[in-house]
């Protein structure tokens, strides 16, 4: 049996472990395609996940979202990466309601660990009233987990990554600084109270009641980090974001980790791959920092009116402009 | 002088074996790394320790020699 905790048999953790969107975009490009006119979303945008209108009033989202631990706690790794799998149904305006368990495990891992991060998918998707069917498992060296996930969303409530408007405001559900907090965790630097917070924060669901709010565009905020993502919801708009960086919610430690360079690579391949789209305001760096930062099962980021914000319990971290010469505009403040 | 080799390995180990060189607070230290994240890493954190960083990169290696600021 292993003596490693989980995360030791991990070269990468969480959503950093994510592929880089570059390296994404060259591997898909030239693959055929079988077009069907149901089909409402897939590979051509950058969503969240597919939709397949069912013709009824219905459409059906699919998704899948798995990774290698980011914490040692089987347990709580299990409820985090089903809580982040299945937010891609919550940020596309649907309701999960089936889903399959995708496992790796290495045969040196004990039962036990590995049942506990099983138990940890399931106890989650109940509270997400949402059945857990079956699944697949392999054997192999690194341990991942995590769910192919089946959402339904009524044809009018449907979100995407795609309708901001200018005038609207962004909100932003969760704290970033998820990759920084598991980077300094790795290094056995995070303190209890900072490692309950980040925690509590990856195990929670999006379910956030959106019914009755005029919501433009909605995104998870993940691997590609809030600079990517809400750059795809810019461009998807053909707009301009801009962001006031002291007013993005981030964990109490994630700025002083910055600093120290607990950074993870994926937050500068995501710096780096954004060079041409984001533009920072003179700051200090670590300011920014957790704007690229990766983040494993983030918060929603949610465009919409000024009046229907303060439906939401979240801060307001920019607003949506005309577009202008760059997808992003940082400022220090608003 | 300390030196340390962190080529091959990826974050946060280079910059935790650095934080380990640099607790004793040693006049100088030299960490090689061959990750661009590594470089930035060791360089944050020498920096903010109060170390002033120069850099010298031979093929796809860095070499970060850090001294203390008096």
């Amino acid at each position: 049996m292993s003596d490693k905790t989980l995360t030791q048999l991990c070269q990468t953790a969480g959503c950093a472990a994510k592929i880089g969107p570059g390296v994404l975009a060259e591997v898909v490009k030239n693959l055929p395609r079988y077009e069907n006119k149901n089909l409402l979303l897939g590979f051509d945008t950058s969503d969240d996940a597919c939709v397949y209108d069912l013709g009824d009033g219905r459409y059906l989202i699919e998704t899948i979202d798995f990774f290698p631990p980011m914490v040692d706690d089987p347990y709580v790794f299990g409820q985090i990466a089903a809580a982040n799998a299945l937010s891609d149904v919550y940020a596309m305006g649907g309701k999960p309601f089936l889903a399959m368990n995708l496992l790796c495990f290495p045969t040196c891992l004990e039962l036990e660990r590995v049942k506990a991060i099983l138990q940890g998918g399931h106890d989650k998707a109940v509270e997400a009233k949402t059945v857990i069917a079956g699944g697949h498992t392999i054997d192999d060296f690194t341990p991942k987990y995590g769910l192919s996930v089946s959402g339904f969303a009524a044809s009018d409530s449907l979100l995407t990554n795609a309708g901001a408007k200018e005038g609207d405001v962004l909100v932003l559900t969760k704290p970033l600084g998820t990759g920084i907090l598991t980077t300094a965790l790795k290094a056995e630097m995070l303190e209890d109270k900072d490692y309950q917070a980040l925690i509590k924060s990856m195990t929670k669901l999006n379910n956030i009641d959106l019914s009755g709010i005029e919501v433009h565009a909605c995104t998870d905020v993940t691997g590609f980090s809030l600079m990517g993502h809400g750059r795809e919801m810019a461009d998807g708009a053909n707009v301009t974001i801009e962001i006031f960086a002291e007013r993005v919610p981030q964990f109490d430690a994630a700025l002083n980790f910055a600093r120290m360079g607990m950074i993870p690579a994926g937050a500068y391949r995501n710096r780096e791959f954004l060079k041409d789209k984001v533009v920072c305001d003179e700051m200090p760096l670590e300011l920014t920092d957790v704007l690229f930062d990766p983040q494993t099962s983030g918060g929603l980021l949610i465009a919409l009116p000024e009046k229907e914000a303060a439906k939401i319990d979240a801060p307001i971290i920019g607003q949506v402009l005309p577009r202008g010469q760059k997808s992003i505009h940082v400022r220090k403040t608003a | 002088m300390i030196e340390i080799n962190a080529c091959g390995l990826s974050c946060p180990e280079p910059v935790v074996m650095l934080a380990k060189a640099l607790k004793d607070k040693p006049e100088e230290a030299v960490i090689c790394v061959d990750a661009p994240a590594a470089c930035e890493n060791c360089t944050r954190f020498a920096t903010n320790a109060g170390y002033s960083v120069e850099k010298t990169t031979q093929d796809n290696k860095t070499v970060l020699t850090c001294r203390i600021k008096r």
